[in-house]
């Protein structure tokens, strides 16, 4: 008999669940459905009466208007709007059942006369005045909008110490210290964080990224706090934060602070935050009722040409009523708009010699190995990849195992180490296989491809198919804005001067120094070089070698702005051959001109035809070219060229 | 002197008596033996070819026609093409533009004119490129159309100014680059990236049942058969001789009073026409055909097949054609995350230890032999200078 | 001519040796195909959804097999070559006669081998998102449909939390995934009154690299003086330039937010994140949902991967769903006969990493949680909106009219892909 027992208790307590269960489940419902009669009032009243948390959120959805008859069973069922479909909760039973379209629900109404009765908890209650501490506790919150709430009371106490937790919040740095939930301030210290109180500023010393949890924002708190700042930070004794306070003001002008503005535009000394708050006071005085103020305020703006100065004044233009008003906005659209273009025009040029740059740096190895040596270097691409290798390897070690502040140094020792690690592959590969093949270019090609695979799967198996991280550090992140709206990002400056360097270098090599002089030698008659003394086998693996190391700088160069995967000198290698063909094989110059002028072309180009049709054109552009010029824009001259 | 001269004047025989022994018993194989061994034997005997070779074999047969068309233009006439893939392509884009006309209410959207990504793309109307792609005739005529034109108006310019060496492999390689760039737009009315697919019927037969299979592969082994002999022909015929000259210095031969330009015209548009047609044989066994196959690496796979076949051969071409992608079909299978090793190793090996391909590979293995038996009759002749010969 | 014989001979020969050495081979295990790039541009992603299948079946080995015997992986490498795609599919069923395959990333794959998997009838499931407008008796889709993605997000940028965005530009590679997904938004966008001059549509192409005009034109977009997002469809490589530019351009998320449809923890993990702060992805999944199932599925595969650096993403989880399903199916079913188990996947429910039950159904499409996230600084996504509950995929999107009117349905009275009335209308009455 024992051994039944628990069955029976189990089939007791199973029955009982099921029997008391749908019970209550069925009372509710059939008082939820007496909300459907004609006088809902006593289904309303038993409800309230029942102190049951699934007949407070009835009634509630009730009088938020979300309580609905299901069609197909008529089920009272609460809604929530979810897109173009309904999430549907069973109001009887609190289960999520299904989506719903909103033509299978009927909304239930309430008349007038019940609508009293509906007592839902009144709105928060205003709490009064609060200290800077409680308030500055308030981000706390879990939910975006209480953190809004939290942030607004802030704002409304005008306390400039709010500002650093603002700014932090913006950016994820606040945290809450998970030994104590005190809200502090967080700044990366190696692979530890710094902590600071948010409240006060003082340091709280250095802990583990577990010890903390951060606090998320989305991007409307963002608007929200950076708005605050720009109030906050007018007062602050420090220019750099009144400056960015003034500017974050021109982007979202916003009236209630114009009184703020002048006061600190009058009280400023700094001529720079000055100019600045000026055209912030400006942005905010363009929606004053003052006609003339308005004029001035357009007057001011207009001398700025910048985009985001324009959109201010072009919104302005859809709200403006004044013709006199208007005639000045239009005035200052013009005067803008002729610098605008002018601009566009600067813009599309630099982009063009940023990727003529970024072309030349990929195809400047091939220049020496394809046009110098005439090896049809298929592993091109491959050793551009290996020096995009070295930087990301080089970058790790900087960050195992020096200090933090030595990161931004990384790319710098990054250039040797590519420059070694694809001049030793290229020597392997030049003594290994090429040597064997002078004067069957065609057949290098085929044994460089071989090359090519195999490098291709062989990082693959070292380091993974995926993209590796290669960060940029700190003095190449971000633009320089030479004017409104022509910026110029700093990776791709650097990239500009680094592959002039390299270029630069190169002729140097080639010009002024012996062993450039028997490279030149080699190149021109193999046979008499040797006669001469010169040592044709060492000077040819010592060229490969410089071809391959230089690719491999521009695989550190190029990591900066796009891939590091194994698949990264495949995107480069057709455009490499097209540049130095295009320019004249054998020719540096040839390669510069032909790089920078495929970069220009296909950047004017490109906003006319759109990328893709841009690129074909500007193929079929040197398809036509080689036929008017068959060997290139600076041809070789001499013996050696029809060899 | 004279005679010598008119010995060689004279048009060579096709093929010699036991070349067509061979040809004519490779072929019975493969157009006999290998489809009847397919159909008698019963599932799963050990006699039985598998229903999934068939379309391989086909495949290769292709394949082996495109390193065909390429040998004839590489090997002979010196002009290596980076380019050829797009020739095949195009062949095979027409044949794609017919098979999707063939559809015809059985596409996804049902619509009687317009293929799938056209109804998608909201086209109200065929595009005028589209018209007449109905007719297999007319198809098959843009079969050799499409890629010929584009050779004969390329090399035109490009023989005409004398563009050559690595220059042509340049101006073909950006050519098939562009084409690929062009192909990938879906507003050029070629199905963008996923190109053409899901072909229902080839003249009436349903392409995946397997007699259409077979029927399939038969004719492409009967046209690598063809095109084998057609460019045997031109090889062996007095043209053959001017290509391998051109080839080999073409100023003399300017100089000597033949055209160049026209000869190696010549060469070039017969090999699209060639690589045309391997296109279209290929895309109804392979049921798709997309703008990776413009890809420049694609053309240049077909070069590595060709030279590891041994170029300026044409049965060579065949069999590198061939042995390749049975290699890669193996490993790509047999050893997924090492075949390319494999390959690139093989590709590096075959130009250092056998640079004349695997049908060198015969000729070095005799030499060798024969200083070995040299060898064991006279020691004193050094094994080397015997290997050089 | 002795050479051209002997060499053909020996071709000969090598066919004649393939054809024969493909014998039966006996049944002892349950074999699962996996159909993944491991070589060419595709090898990025697909990699790691190979390595989820591998620790999917070392996992279901651990638990003692199925149907009591030991499943099997058979790896091959298509290469990112979609005919190659074709031929591995059919060497996989007819040679290796697995029975079922994981694979396929990008429709082009996925449309180069269904004719071979519905000719052969065998199974696949396709892990990613795409662009819908199909709807196979052979294929289960275990990624995302446009409604499970696209809509979600837009409707999340116009909300007030969202930013009320009102000016849009719809950024994509030229295939497609994009031009459907942006066809779709353009109609619904029109729908909510936003103007023609309102969107701007960009086409980009495979692999793009320099991204200073359009970035530029972006910006100037942008400057309109109405709030600007970008919806980006922009494909695997490209996206690494195109972030990396748009950091450097000090284009903001609190500025002009950008909405991914393809970028996920993977693609994350190859980019700076510090100044891509608050841009947006929109997924069914994210590794930092919080939950068990979750936590069990990171840890699973740090394990397996040996590397505590990799991360989980979407397609991953797709994987992990479509295999749990099958082989809860084929457990139901009590064999690996496809048409077997294809009646078992019907209403399948797994436990998702998401959080949420997601549900196989009738149309091959999965019921899933629609989550938007902001990206943080470490790499990593911060859910901040997400549906209440799964939202079941369309096959066939009610914004295109020639595909409204299509059902998929695999069910009686349907047993369709795309039709517009049930063929079995008659027997149903």
């Amino acid at each position: 008999m024992q051994r039944f027992l628990p069955i029976v208790l189990i089939a007791l307590m199973l029955a009982l669940v099921a029997v008391v269960r749908p019970v209550a489940a069925q009372d509710l419902a059939a008082t939820l459905s007496g909300l459907t009669d004609a006088d809902p009032k006593p289904a309303i009243a038993a409800l309230n009466q029942s102190g049951d948390d699934k007949a407070k959120a009835a009634l509630a959805a009730l009088a938020a208007g979300n309580l609905y008859i299901r069609i197909s069973d008529n089920a009272v069922v609460i809604g929530e709007k979810d897109g173009e479909m309904v999430v549907v909760t069973n109001a009887a039973t609190g289960d999520v059942e299904d989506m719903l379209k909103p033509e299978e629900l009927q909304a239930i109404a309430v008349p007038d006369d019940a609508k009293s009765l509906l007592g839902v908890a009144a709105a928060d209650t205003q709490s009064g005045p609060v200290d800077f501490n409680t308030a500055i506790e308030g981000l706390k919150a879990d939910s975006f909008a209480d953190k809004a709430k939290a942030i607004a009371a802030l704002t409304a106490l005008g306390d400039a110490r709010a500002v650093p937790a603002f700014q932090a919040l913006a950016a994820g740095r606040l945290f809450t210290r998970k030994s104590d939930s005190a809200l502090v301030i967080g700044a990366a210290s190696g692979n530890d964080v710094a902590l600071t109180n948010a409240a006060t500023g003082e340091p709280l010393g250095i802990v583990a990224p577990g010890e903390i949890d951060p606090l998320f924002v989305n991007n409307n708190l963002r608007n929200v706090l950076r708005e605050a700042v720009g109030r906050l930070g007018l007062g602050s004794s420090d220019p750099a934060v009144r400056r960015s306070a003034a500017a974050a003001l021109l982007e979202n002008p916003a009236p209630e602070a114009v009184a703020l503005l002048r006061e600190a535009h009058d009280k400023e000394q700094n001529a720079g935050v000055k100019s600045v708050m000026a055209l912030s006071l400006a942005a905010t005085e363009l929606s004053d009722p003052d006609k003339s103020k308005r004029i001035l305020a357009i007057q001011t703006l207009s001398g700025a040409a910048e985009l985001r100065v324009r959109s201010l004044l072009q919104a302005r233009l859809s709200l403006e009523t004044d013709t006199e008003v208007k005639a000045a906005l239009v005035k200052a659209f013009d005067r803008m708009q002729t610098k605008i273009t002018l601009y566009s025009y600067a813009e599309n040029f630099v982009q063009g010699i940023s990727l003529g740059s970024v072309l030349l740096l990929a195809a400047v190895g091939l220049a020496i190995t394809f046009g110098v040596m005439g090896v049809i270097n298929m592993a091109h691409g491959e050793m551009i990849m290996l020096g995009a290798y070295s930087a990301y390897v080089t970058q790790e070690i900087f960050r195992a195992l020096l200090p933090p502040g030595w990161i931004g140094a990384y790319l710098l020792a990054a250039l040797p180490v590519a420059f070694l690690v694809a001049a030793i592959v290229g020597v392997a590969i030049e003594r290994g296989i090429i040597r064997f093949l002078y004067g069957r270019p065609l057949e290098t090609m085929l044994a460089t491809w071989g090359v090519s695979l195999c490098l291709q799967q062989a990082v693959r198996s070292i380091f993974g198919a995926t993209n590796k991280e290669v960060a940029n550090p700190g003095w190449m992140t971000g633009a320089i804005e030479v004017a409104g709206g022509l910026a110029v990002t700093w990776n791709r400056v650097y990239i500009i001067i680094f592959c002039f360097a390299v270029l630069g270098l190169i002729a140097l090599i080639l010009k002024r120094t012996s062993f450039g002089l028997h490279m030149r030698a080699v190149t021109q008659n193999r046979q008499m070089a040797a006669v001469m003394g010169i040592p044709t086998a060492r000077v040819d693996a010592m060229t490969f070698a410089l071809g391959s190391g230089i690719a491999g700088m521009a695989g550190v160069a190029l990591s900066q702005i796009g891939n590091v995967s194994p698949n990264l000198g495949t995107i480069y290698i057709v455009d490499s051959f097209l540049v130095v063909v295009f320019g004249g094989v054998g020719s540096l110059m040839g390669t510069l001109v032909g790089a920078l002028t495929l970069g220009v072309v296909n950047k004017i180009l490109e906003p006319v035809a759109g990328a893709v049709l841009g690129k074909v054109v500007v193929l079929v552009c040197i398809i036509l070219f080689i036929q008017k010029r068959p060997r290139g824009l600076f041809a070789a001259k001499g013996r050696s060229a029809d060899a | 002197m004279l005679d010598q001269l008119q010995t060689l004047a004279r048009p060579k025989p096709l093929l010699d008596r036991r070349g067509w022994a061979v040809f004519l018993a490779i072929g019975f194989v493969l157009i006999v033996v290998v489809p009847l061994l397919n159909l008698l034997p019963g599932r799963g005997s050990m006699m039985q070819v598998p229903d999934y070779l068939i379309p391989l074999l086909g495949k290769y047969a292709c394949y082996a026609i495109l390193a065909l068309a390429l040998d004839l233009v590489w090997g002979y006439a010196g002009i290596l093409s980076l380019g050829h893939g797009a020739f095949f392509a195009l062949g095979g884009y027409a044949m794609g533009m017919y098979l999707m006309r063939q559809i015809g209410t059985r596409g996804v959207y049902g619509n009687p004119v317009l293929p799938d990504f056209m109804v998608f793309l909201n086209w109200k109307e065929l595009p005028w490129y589209w018209m007449g792609f109905d007719s297999f005739p007319f198809a098959m005529l843009m079969v050799l159309l499409a890629p010929g034109l584009l050779a004969l108006v390329l090399g035109w310019f490009a023989f005409r100014s004398r563009v050559t060496g690595v220059y042509i492999s340049i101006v073909t390689q950006a050519m098939t680059f562009a084409l690929l760039l062009a192909f990938f737009r879906n507003d050029m009315g070629f199905g963008g990236n996923n190109g053409l697919t899901d072909f229902k019927d080839i003249l009436g037969f349903p392409i995946q049942a397997p007699s259409t299979r077979i029927g399939l592969y038969v004719v492409s082994v009967i046209v690598l058969g063809l095109c084998f002999l057609l460019c045997r022909f031109v090889v062996q015929s007095k043209l053959g001789r001017v290509l391998l000259a051109v080839r080999d210095a073409e100023s003399r031969v300017r100089f000597l009073g033949y055209s160049p330009t026209a000869a190696k015209l010549f060469a070039f548009v017969l090999s699209a026409l060639l690589a045309g047609i391997a296109g279209a044989l290929y895309v109804p066994q392979v049921g798709i055909i997309n703008p990776s196959e413009f890809s420049p690496a694609n053309s240049i796979e077909i070069a590595i097949w060709v030279a590891v076949g041994g170029r300026g051969t044409l049965y060579g071409a065949i069999l590198g054609g061939v042995v390749i992608n049975l290699v890669k079909t193996w490993l790509t299978g047999a050893a997924p995350e090492l075949w390319l090793f494999v390959l690139g190793g093989l590709f590096i090996a075959s130009t250092l230890l056998f640079p004349k391909g695997i049908v060198g590979l015969l000729g070095q293995w005799r030499g060798w032999r024969a200083a070995k038996q040299a060898y064991a009759l006279n020691e004193k002749v050094p094994l080397k200078e015997k290997a050089a010969e | 001519m002795s050479k051209f014989m002997r060499t053909m001979a020996v071709a000969g020969a090598m066919l004649g040796a393939v054809a024969a050495g493909t014998g039966a081979q006996a049944q002892d295990t349950i074999k699962v195909g996996v159909l993944h790039s491991l070589s060419g541009t595709m090898a990025i992603s697909e990699t790691t959804l190979k390595d989820t299948v591998l620790m999917m079946v070392d996992d279901l080995n651990k638990k003692g097999g199925l149907l009591g015997k030991k499943v099997e992986a058979v790896v091959v490498d298509p290469a990112s070559n979609w005919p190659l795609f074709a031929e591995k599919a059919r060497e996989l069923i007819s040679k290796e006669k697995v029975s079922v395959v994981f694979g396929c990333w990008t429709s082009v794959s996925r449309k180069s081998v269904l004719p071979v998997f519905e000719e052969l009838n065998s199974m696949l499931f396709y892990p990613v998102q795409y662009e819908g407008e199909e709807s196979s008796k052979n294929v289960f889709y275990t990624g995302a449909a446009p409604n499970q993605q696209a809509i979600p997000a837009v409707e999340y940028l116009m909300s007030k939390d969202g930013g009320e965005v009102k000016r849009w530009v719809l950024a994509g590679t030229d295939y497609v995934y994009p031009r459907t997904t942006n066809k779709i938004l353009e109609a619904f966008l029109k729908a909510k009154g936003v103007k023609q001059e309102d969107i701007m549509i960009n086409y980009t192409p495979f692999g793009h690299s320099d991204w200073q005009t359009i970035v530029a034109d972006i910006k100037k977009f942008g400057s309109a003086g109405k709030k600007t997002a970008v919806v980006s469809t922009i494909n695997g490589d490209a996206n690494v330039p195109f972030y990396k530019e748009l950091a450097n351009a000090g284009i903001k998320a609190s500025d002009i937010p950008v909405v991914a449809f393809s970028v996920g923890e993977e693609e994350l993990a190859g980019i700076d994140t510090k100044n891509l702060v608050g841009h947006l992805a929109a997924w069914n999944y994210f590794q930092s949902v919080k939950g068990p199932v979750n936590d069990g599925f990171i840890k699973q595969w740090k394990t397996f991967i040996k590397d505590p650096k990799r991360v989980t993403n979407d397609p991953m989880e797709a994987t992990y769903i479509g295999f749990k399903m099958w082989a809860q199916a084929v457990a139901q079913a009590g064999t690996t006969n496809v048409d077997a188990v294809r009646q078992a996947m019907y209403g399948q429910k797994v436990k998702a990493p998401s959080g949420f039950t997601a549900v196989m159904n009738t149309n091959h499409h999965l019921s899933k949680p629609v989550l938007i996230g902001e990206i943080r600084p470490d790499g990593m996504f911060n859910i901040v909106w997400q549906t209440k509950g799964p939202v079941k995929a369309d096959a066939w999107s009610k914004y295109i009219p020639e595909s409204a009117k299509l059902t998929a349905d695999w069910t009686f009275p349907w047993v369709c892909g795309n039709c517009e009335k049930p063929k079995y209308a008659a027997l149903a009455n």
